[in-house]
């Protein structure tokens, strides 16, 4: 990573840069330390970094679609498994994409810390001595004046004006600028370095959950109120979480209603209150997609909706079985939401339901469907269960799947039972069994509650590198000489420059410079 | 005016801009085949000499029709150029209309969806392109400017084309506009820079068979040599790099961080900005690198170019994930 580096190596004699010296342990590992911290390397390792990144967006990655991934092991019996051993379905984990950005990172060290400390000692250097065929460098120009005089004085004056740090020599001066480039190099890897340890504090002491809740109900927050928790390494628990707490009062979503965009999403509003601690003062909120609401250090987002038909339940001897709001998931853009309704405790046989709700409910060729994701037309088509009473396990269920294998299904004049309904009708199951009534239906809203705490860190390591990037693009490194020389009795002033950057080229500096000793001088 | 007339201004103004930007192309197209005349007349006056016994400095009436075709022929040249780049202004100045009434139309920043954004992106490119054209003398990137707009235009006017909408909830954000004008930006500056590389790859190929005795051709007489070249390719790319960095990786992952509660989450175009970003360091580090400069660096160029153009199009038509517009 270091053309300095490499410098020195082709500097450093006969020995190529290739070849493995015949050294013992220490010389191998210095040569294997060598070579991954030369540019080389680090270019491939930056080229293995892009090339091994992209995998990940082909096949489907376990953290961000899990059903993808077994459909795909399902679809792929031969591939999948040998795509799972390489831990294509989880790339960014992978012990081979991290072996490579830790490489990267390894190089990068050890490639700006010597730099560094090459660039400390340089900061103090003086421009150095002209050398001695000036006319060789890519910037010469010369011009004859009568006599010496202050030409050197004028010249470190026109070359400290233009900001050149400049060091007398006998019958030349030295000059030298654009110390800032090695400077913004060495920032930008620096605050890569940085921006990475941001990172993995986040991940490591952060922890992030999602929770769906029901309109009109609430969240207080700890491990066991989440459906899906994922914690920091470092995470301890419960301990650790702001013991915030948050009602959702109401939301309110937006659909584009006609044009080829119909359907699409055009806003959504969640109402909240929320105490910062069980004794403080309720405050509200008004929760929007780019808008969460931040509480004592977590972040509260509002990440999806749907709908919660509110059902009661009866069973065969006359009690209420079930009732309230059961969260069914949206299934497609229009929200045909499938969901179940589970009854345990209905007697004498327990009850079970599974099926859609439709927003918008129009019968269509394959049945019910929903045609628009808002409540223009809502109705529930459901299909029942029956059982015998289970003695309770104490195992943890799905919410949103029926188990089957102990259940059979209702049947009507030798068909599957099947009905629909719109909000406040009933209707009475199969052989007395009980009733169910749609009473209606609330929305419910998926929060996400997070803290990734490093992410300031991060940024500041980002915007940090940008700076220090521009430095090392933009500053333009140089150097100037000026000498009064004796030819043959004519005094004649050389001005020459060399161009350190790679890039830049000289322009015009030097006949600029030259211009201005010539008429300061009055020739 | 109402919405309405602004999208149906904006749905002339765009096309008539791309009809524009294609004749500005085959202005561009006639200068870049000016040159092939001089070769013919070259080669032609040079058996002449040959049969005369290689007299050519003191036989200067026979030089001299070559010269005067030469001479000709780069006036035609020039011609053609100054028409092709009075084009290119005409055209961009509609293009830039055409911009504005859709924003305006919409009421909202006009890179809302694939069309939009085409639209957007494309005007960037002869943002930069001309914005550099006098400073830096880029009249002979005019045919592959023109080409690259008139090709992102004419794609987006009869495949991505969506009446003017609103936005989805996770688009209603200022970030829209700081997030993806710096990716608009960053995109043109590379669209310039990968031409330049293509120029640069043929040019220093033409020089070095110049070097073993072969005729320069013609059409490239007229371009830089190939190490100036080089040097607008590299400012270009250090011009685009540091707000690519910030746009993908600053501005993207807060805005992110606020739609979607997480600041990166490998969505497909997230590693594709990424992998575009890491293929333009490594360009920036092969030009430091001894056996790297030259046509190495500009084919890294060439391949940051090729990912940048895969993310921009690739990935909203192959694969899925967050960054998908309604509606294309």
């Amino acid at each position: 990573m270091s053309e300095v580096k490499d410098r020195i190596a082709a500097a450093s004699g006969p020995e190529e840069p290739g070849t493995p010296p015949a050294l013992g342990l220490i010389g191998w590992l210095r040569w294997m330390w060598r070579q991954l911290t030369s540019m080389k390397t680090a270019l491939v390792l930056l080229f293995l970094l892009a090339l091994g990144a992209v995998p990940g967006s082909l096949i489907p990655q376990t953290p961000i679609d899990p059903i993808k991934v077994s459909d795909f092991l399902a679809a792929h019996p031969k591939l999948g498994p040998l795509y799972d051993k390489l831990g294509l379905f989880d790339v960014y984990k992978s012990a081979w994409f991290s072996a490579i950005y830790l490489l990267l990172f390894i190089s990068l060290i050890g490639c700006v810390v010597p730099r560094l400390s090459v660039y400390l000692k340089g900061l103090r250097a003086r421009p150095p001595k002209p050398p001695r065929n000036l006319n060789r460098l890519p910037g010469y120009e010369r011009f004859e004046i009568p006599e010496a005089g202050d030409v050197l004085e004028v010249a470190t004056r026109e070359l400290r004006k233009r900001r050149f740090r400049v060091q007398a020599y006998d019958g030349a001066v030295g000059a030298e600028r654009g110390y800032l480039r090695e400077a913004g190099n060495l920032l930008f890897h620096f605050s890569l370095i940085l921006a990475l340890v941001g990172v993995a504090w986040g991940s490591l002491f952060g922890y992030r959950g999602t929770v769906l809740v029901v309109v009109g109900n609430g969240f207080s927050n700890s491990v066991a109120q989440y459906d899906d928790f994922t914690p920091g390494r470092a995470f301890s628990g419960d301990d650790d979480l702001p013991p915030f707490s948050l009602t959702v009062k109401d939301f309110q979503a937006k659909f584009q209603e006609d044009g080829p965009q119909k359907g699409a999403a055009r806003e959504f509003k969640a109402q909240l209150t929320y105490q910062e601690t069980p004794d403080a003062p309720e405050k509200p909120y008004l929760l929007e997609v780019n808008h969460p609401l931040r509480v004592d250090g977590s972040d509260v987002f509002l990440l999806g909706h749907g709908y919660a038909p509110r059902v009661t339940v009866r069973d065969g001897q006359g009690n209420v079985a079930f009732s309230g709001p059961a969260p069914f998931l949206p299934q497609d853009a229009n929200f045909s939401s499938f969901g179940v309704i589970k009854a345990p405790d209905a007697r004498p046989a327990t009850l079970g339901f599974e099926g859609f709700f439709l927003p918008t409910a129009v019968i269509g060729q394959q049945g019910p469907v929903s045609m628009f994701p808002d409540d223009l037309n809502p109705a529930l088509v459901m299909t029942g269960y029956y059982g015998r009473p289970q003695p309770e396990t104490g195992k943890p269920e799905s919410v949103y799947q029926l188990d089957k294998t102990k259940l059979t299904q209702f049947t009507q004049n030798g068909d599957k039972w099947r009905f629909q309904l719109a909000p406040g009708q009933s209707v009475p199951l199969p052989d007395k069994a009980g009733s169910l009534t749609f009473d209606g239906y609330s929305r419910w809203v998926k929060l996400q509650i997070s803290d990734t705490p490093g992410k300031n860190l991060a940024l500041g390591g980002i915007l940090l590198a940008i700076l220090g990037l521009m430095g090392s693009l933009f500053v333009h490194p140089r150097r100037t000489w000026v000498r009064v020389r004796d030819e043959d009795g004519r005094t004649v002033v050389e001005v020459a420059g060399l161009d350190r950057g790679l890039e830049r080229g000289l322009g015009d500096e030097i006949g600029a410079i030259v211009k201005s000793l010539k008429k300061q001088e009055q020739v | 005016m109402n919405p309405s007339t602004l999208a149906s201004l904006s749905n002339l103004l765009i096309p008539t801009a791309t009809i524009i930007y294609g004749l500005a192309m085959l202005a561009h197209a006639v200068e870049w085949a000016s040159g092939l005349r001089v070769v013919k007349k070259d080669a032609e006056a040079k058996v002449l000499v040959a049969a005369d016994g290689g007299e050519v400095p003191d036989v200067p009436a026979d030089a001299a029709p070559a010269d005067a075709v030469a001479d000709e022929s780069s006036v035609r040249g020039d011609q053609a150029s100054r028409i092709g780049i009075l084009l290119t202004v005409l055209a961009f100045a509609l293009h830039a209309g055409g911009v504005l009434t859709r924003g305006l139309a919409a009421g909202r920043v006009p890179w809302g969806n694939m069309y939009e954004f085409s639209i957007t992106a494309s005007l960037a490119v002869a943002i930069v392109y001309l914005a550099l054209l006098k400073r830096q003398r880029l009249q002979w990137l005019g045919l592959g400017v023109t080409f690259v707009i008139t090709a992102a235009l004419g794609i987006a006017v009869l495949a991505f084309y969506v009446p003017a909408g609103d936005l989805l909830p996770a688009l209603h954000s200022y970030w829209l506009v700081i997030h993806v004008s710096a990716a608009a930006i960053a995109g043109g500056g590379f669209t310039l820079g990968g031409l330049a590389s293509v120029l640069y790859l043929i040019k220093s190929r033409a020089e070095a068979r110049a070097v073993d005795g072969k005729p320069m051709p013609a059409a490239l007489r007229r371009v830089p040599s190939a190490e100036s070249i080089d040097a607008v390719a590299y400012k270009v790319h250090a011009f685009s790099f540091p707000i690519w960095t910030f746009g993908v990786l600053v501005a993207g992952p807060i805005w992110a961080y606020y739609a979607w509660g997480r600041a990166w989450g490998w969505d497909p175009k997230e590693v594709w900005s990424l992998v575009t970003w890491v293929v333009y360091a490594a360009y920036l580090h092969a030009r430091a690198t001894a056996g790297w400069r030259g046509r190495r660096a500009a084919w890294v160029a060439i391949a940051g170019w090729v990912v940048f153009l895969f993310n921009f199009v690739g990935v909203n038509l192959l694969l899925s994930g967050f960054h998908a517009y309604s509606g294309l």
